[in-house]
């Protein structure tokens, strides 16, 4: 990847570098070269590596506070935010961190759908971040338990429930989770310790989905390779790195309108009600994250089919780089695919509204549909889309895109 | 080019407008206009002194506030009485303490560090007292139900004849925004009912009005140290974009030149 190999000017520079060449590393992270036409929706790589160490980070602090038990974790939560010095603060800032990272991991996947981040050379970069998405979600849904209030307790229960759901060892599988025969005490206890440990896994897969990254560098909403590194692009640092400064700087205004001003709105009430196994909630909703999910598990009358299907959902978009096999990644020159990518948008929010209402009438047709649909678009849509659309002229070079005579 | 892509937002706008329209109804709580709502909100201080008296006095004979100490009531954000006042309301609570060195547990004065001191010893002692229903505890009552500080005021305030043919089982009261129109509390406020000190007329409505503003400072006593500093945060984060915003485009002008 690197046109030039990089020596340090220093004697003890060079000696440290033949050693352990973190200065290369250095001199590569910077001189990376990027394509120059990278629009906004690219900056959401670093928000999302912000995001993820300010929740290590708010979550350190927390941990500091928090107890791990069925009967102090809710007044425990309360004790930050009322007793901890600028505890509230933090507190916001994780919870409605988690928010905040998911709506950029959503853009981010998004962008890479759009532009065909996920098409060859970068398959394995694809199938990596699958891979944080989904531990993203199970580190939320743990992190979510923590606080113990109605919605962690009831929500814990219908997630681990969907374990059951396995023929013959089910039912082993969920009282080996749940540390007993219902949530309890020690779910709440192995939670928080896979809570803290999932971040750090994360951790490890971003480093390798950077690494995966940087072997073909970039994509670019164009789509074509870079054919003159000296003219197609530019230095990482600083023309990228202050772009996604900038970009950072608008998420957090956004992300800070959030904690100061409407820390609730994204959570759920009941989860302030202290947890009670009496007492079931009205509607069990999980976060507003995982409603698209919510709806899918929900679209079958069958267990064991929604929870096949759940799983399927997401282990789909892990085949997605040979469902599409267009040559051409960007849908800037894939007029059909275009449409259907915003089809496939809607549907995923539409999913994830019904996915927050009761599962009955127009809302469980909605569902069903959208399943449907869902599972059509990965299946049906894109591999005979990618074998029939008519694709536009691609550009000659990323430099020259008027010169495709549009 | 994303622009061609405007009519498909709107598609999805009329969509969702659509399915909406066929959500199932539900109680509509009237909002009202509370001096902590918004981005530069406070609490009306006076309002709050009044709203615990109304809470001593009324409600603190069945629901709990375990999350609160006396001392609460004296920290900035919040009612602010004086620290001799504090060290005055915490006097009034017995507080069992102990066990002491022969091992007996002992009723002191309370202090400011204590607890607020709950009227039932636990849980089931309080729904025996109450045929059956547990007063919630209310600390952070008003972030617990939805429509917050207006579906406590309104349930205050909610209480009217039933219709002639709605049915009531004995000891249940019909209140127009509780789910089903049915509560087990009586109505708990009626004019004059506690006297304000600071002459203020002790209706209804304006006893309901100070017992919110005490419960919605309750649920989020820093409340107002959040406003503030989000206010401040929010001008620096804006402030600091555009600083990086002219950096940006005077470093990209070298690369956007060169074409």
């Amino acid at each position: 990847m690197n046109e030039h190999t990089y020596t340090p000017q220093s004697k003890f520079g060079k000696w440290f570098n033949d050693r352990l060449p973190l200065l290369s590393l250095a001199s590569h992270l910077t001189d990376y070269p990027t394509p120059k036409n990278l629009n906004y929706w690219w900056t959401f790589g670093g928000i999302l590596t912000f995001c993820l160490l300010s929740q290590i980070i708010t979550g350190l602090v927390l941990a500091m506070h928090y107890v791990a038990h069925a009967d102090m974790a809710f007044s425990s939560i309360e004790h930050i935010m009322r007793d901890v010095n600028y505890g509230w603060l933090i507190r916001y800032i994780h919870s409605n961190g988690a928010s905040m990272f998911f709506l950029a991991v959503y853009i981010h996947i998004f962008r890479s759908l759009f532009y065909g981040s996920y098409k060859s050379p970068r398959e394995i970069i694809w199938i990596l971040g699958m891979l944080i998405y989904l531990l993203m979600m199970a580190t939320a849904f743990m992190g979510y338990v923590l606080p113990w209030g109605q919605m962690s307790f009831w929500g814990a229960t219908v997630i681990t429930n969907l374990f059951s759901a396995i023929p013959l060892i089910g039912d082993s599988i969920t009282t080996w989770l749940w540390g007993g025969y219902a949530v309890d005490n020690p779910t709440l206890t192995r939670f928080f310790s896979l809570h803290y440990f999932f971040p750090f896994l994360i951790l490890g897969l971003v480093i390798l989905h950077i690494w995966a990254l940087h072997v073909p560098g970039n994509n670019n909403p164009i789509g074509i390779d870079v054919k003159k590194p000296s003219k197609d692009t530019v230095p990482f640092h600083p023309y990228i790195t202050i772009k996604d400064l900038f970009a950072l700087l608008i998420f957090l205004i956004i992300f800070s309108g959030f904690i100061f001003f409407a820390p609730n709105i994204l959570g759920h009430s009941d989860n302030y009600i202290e947890a009670n196994p009496l007492v079931t909630p009205k509607h069990i909703v999980p976060e507003w994250y995982l409603l698209p999910f919510y709806a899918i598990l929900r679209s079958v009358p069958d267990k064991l089919g929604g929870v096949a299907l759940l799983f399927g959902s997401i282990f789909i978009l892990m085949a997605l780089p040979w469902l599409d096999s267009s040559k051409v990644r960007s849908s800037i020159f894939r007029p059909l695919n275009r449409i259907f990518f915003w089809i496939f948008i809607v549907d995923v929010l539409a999913l994830g509204y019904v996915g927050a209402m009761p599962a009955e009438g127009l809302y469980l047709l909605v569902a069903r549909v959208g399943t449907a649909y869902y599972f059509a678009h990965f299946l049906i849509i894109l591999p005979v889309l990618s074998r029939i659309e008519k694709t536009q002229p691609l550009p000659l070079s990323i430099t020259d895109p008027v010169l495709t005579g549009k | 080019m994303f622009k061609s892509n405007k009519i498909y937002i709107k598609i999805l706008l009329f969509f969702f407008i659509l399915i909406n329209s066929s959500a199932g109804e539900e109680i509509k709580i009237p909002e009202h206009d509370w001096s902590f709502k918004g981005i530069t909100g406070k609490f009306d201080r006076s309002s709050l002194q009044r709203g615990y008296q109304v809470y001593t006095e009324v409600c603190s004979s069945c629901h709990s506030m375990s999350l609160l100490s006396y001392r609460n009531l004296g920290e900035k954000g919040g009612p602010e009485f004086s620290v001799e006042q504090v060290k005055a309301i915490a006097a009034n609570f017995e507080v069992t303490d102990g066990p002491n060195n022969d091992g007996e547990m002992f009723t002191r004065p309370g202090r400011p560090s204590d607890k607020f001191v709950s009227p039932y010893p636990n849980v089931q002692a309080a729904m025996a007292a109450n045929g059956g229903a547990y007063p919630p505890d209310m600390s952070v009552l008003v972030k617990a139900r939805k429509g917050g500080a207006d579906y406590i005021y309104s349930v205050l305030t909610g209480y009217t004849e039933p219709p002639t043919n709605f049915e009531l089982e004995e000891g249940v009261y019909y209140n127009k925004y509780m789910e089903g129109n049915k509560i087990k509390m009586s109505n708990p406020l009626s004019d004059d009912l506690v006297s304000y000190s600071d002459g203020t007329k002790a209706t209804e409505a304006q006893m309901a009005k100070d017992v919110t503003t005490f419960l919605t400072w309750a649920a989020e006593p820093h409340l107002e140290a959040r406003h503030k500093l989000g206010f401040k945060v929010i001008i620096f984060l804006i402030i600091l974009s555009i600083l990086v915003y002219f950096s940006m485009r005077r470093l990209w002008s070298r690369i956007d030149s060169k074409e």
